[in-house]
């Protein structure tokens, strides 16, 4: 279980985010949705402490995380997987060498259970003989996938993603949602996803969280997204002319026949 | 601009109190200083080699024709050629061009793995970034680019001899009796050290600039631009400083 509370943090004096307060549970893609430049980025950087919030607090489980001194933050960051916007592969490292990393550094495995944790995880997100390939050799939905079973090699308690489906085709994309769903069901990992993809949060949004200029406007399921009375959220739902057409068509819910 | 350069100033140090800590896995920064030797310094060797060659056989010819007294003795020109060679070019020069080639290796490297969140990966992880790819970087430079130099006496001496025996402007046995005259062995020892503070300062101060490298491809190009001038600035003046201190 993650706890946010009244998150705030300050970029030359001006608010990037302000007053974010929320949870996320265990077995549960949670989803933090909202425009570019919204504060999505920040709020996660803020939780996984690559930021330091400048008011509020961050729980894992019963810890105030941000309020650790580094050495303390070490430990549990070993329990976080983060899959990037850009995946962040080691340019210097192999698919395999990628995955291994974490392994080397917090694990005391002996190099033959290491090889064989690397290629569990690279088999589990469907990748199989890219193990010798550097990141630049892979296409960009390999890449993400490489990242997820980096970000999961230590059996990670939470699990971050920053926009995992930018920059793919949708079927990649689903393909994508649908892994990052079934791994946190699996494991019953606590996942938060940034995302601005409308797909990802009906296919996979077991809790939405809505962001607009920095601030909280809309939390919920995303069953309950289309029923929201938030003006500025649903705006960004049907910012896509794809999406007014169907509003227009199926009106609020209920389709109109020709 | 004097608080920027202090700001600057506090933000290397810091910056090298990262690096300087103790290594999470001794074995994986073993493992990468042997990487980058390779990569940094192994791979320069052809570079300073051609270099030194032909700086070597320039210096014989320029010292032979600026000695026409009969007077003066020819062995002179080969004398004069190691003095250089040994107190001047082969570490301040050498590192000169080092600092073009393996500053902007490493500033660019870290830079784009700045800018490609790769760092940020490696922080997520709770590894001490700054300390496993950039404390490498520094003891395989610091501690390997001597070698370099005294490879690059030895080239240079041989450019000349080369020279020499090419072209016939003066005896070989001159030459040969020249470069062995006066032998102050101290020259060697300043010549090294040399080196190694300027490694020092190649690695670390390009390392700095790439990982605190902003703003896309620009920023990197920026970083490793600023790298290498700064670097080369700082060489120029310690070289001033160690030369007043040790000679």
């Amino acid at each position: 279980m993650i706890t946010v509370r009244h998150l705030t943090k300050y970029f030359d004096g001006k608010p990037a985010i302000s007053d974010i307060s929320t949870q996320y549970s265990p077995g549960e893609c949670s989803l933090v949705i909202g425009a570019s430049g919204s504060g999505k980025t920040v709020l996660l950087k803020s939780i996984i402490g690559l930021l330091d919030p400048d008011e509020g607090e961050v729980l894992f489980g019963d810890i105030v995380f941000n309020k650790l001194p580094l050495k303390e933050k070490k430990a549990t960051r070993s329990q976080i997987g983060m899959l990037f916007q850009g995946s962040a592969l080691f340019d210097f490292a192999t698919a395999q060498e990628n995955v291994m990393f974490p392994l080397n550094f917090f694990s005391d495995m002996s190099k033959s259970e290491k090889l064989d944790r690397a290629n569990f995880c690279l088999k589990r997100v469907g990748l199989e003989n890219v193990n010798d390939k550097y990141p630049s050799e892979l296409s960009g939905g390999m890449q993400k996938r490489v990242g997820i079973a980096r970000a999961i090699a230590l059996n990670p308690k939470y699990l971050f993603c920053d926009e995992p489906n930018s920059g793919l085709d949708p079927q990649t994309s689903v393909m994508i949602d649908r892994l990052i769903q079934e791994i946190t069901q699996e494991y019953g990992i606590t996942t938060i996803i940034n995302t601005h993809d409308m797909n990802s949060v009906m296919e996979i949004g077991d809790k939405v969280l809505f962001i607009y200029k920095g601030r909280k406007l809309w939390e919920g399921a995303n069953k309950d997204i289309l029923l929201s009375d938030c003006k500025e959220l649903e705006e960004f739902i049907f910012a896509s002319r794809m999406a007014k057409e169907l509003k227009l068509r199926y009106g609020n819910g209920n389709p109109v026949r020709d | 601009m004097i608080r920027h350069f202090l700001y600057e100033t506090g933000r290397y140090l810091m910056f090298l109190r990262l690096v300087f800590r103790r290594p999470e896995k001794w074995r994986l920064s073993i493992r990468q200083f042997f990487i980058e030797a390779e990569k940094l310094v192994i791979n320069s060797i052809p570079l300073i080699a051609l270099i030194s060659v032909f700086i070597g056989a320039v210096l014989v010819i320029q010292t032979a024709n600026n000695m026409t007294s009969p007077f003066l003795p020819k062995m002179y020109i080969g004398y004069m050629a190691r003095e250089s060679l040994v107190l001047e070019f082969c570490s301040t020069m050498v590192c000169l061009i080092l600092a073009g080639k393996i500053g902007s290796n490493i500033s660019s490297e870290i830079g784009t793995m700045r800018i490609t969140e790769q760092i940020d990966a490696m922080e997520m992880m709770g590894i001490n970034s700054a300390n496993f790819l950039v404390l490498p970087k520094i003891t395989s430079t610091t501690l390997l680019n001597p070698l370099l130099t005294l490879m690059s006496i030895a080239m240079g001496l041989l450019g000349g001899w080369l020279i020499i025996y090419l072209t016939g402007m003066i005896k070989v046995s001159d030459y040969i009796t020249g470069i062995r005259f006066a032998f102050n062995g101290y020259y060697i020892t300043y010549s090294l050290i040399k080196t190694a503070v300027f490694s020092f300062i190649i690695s670390s101060v390009s390392a700095f600039y790439g990982y605190y490298a902003k703003g896309g491809s620009l920023g990197v190009g920026k970083s490793s631009t600023t790298a290498i001038v700064v670097a080369s600035a700082l060489i120029l003046i310690s070289n001033l400083i160690l030369t007043r201190i040790m000679l």
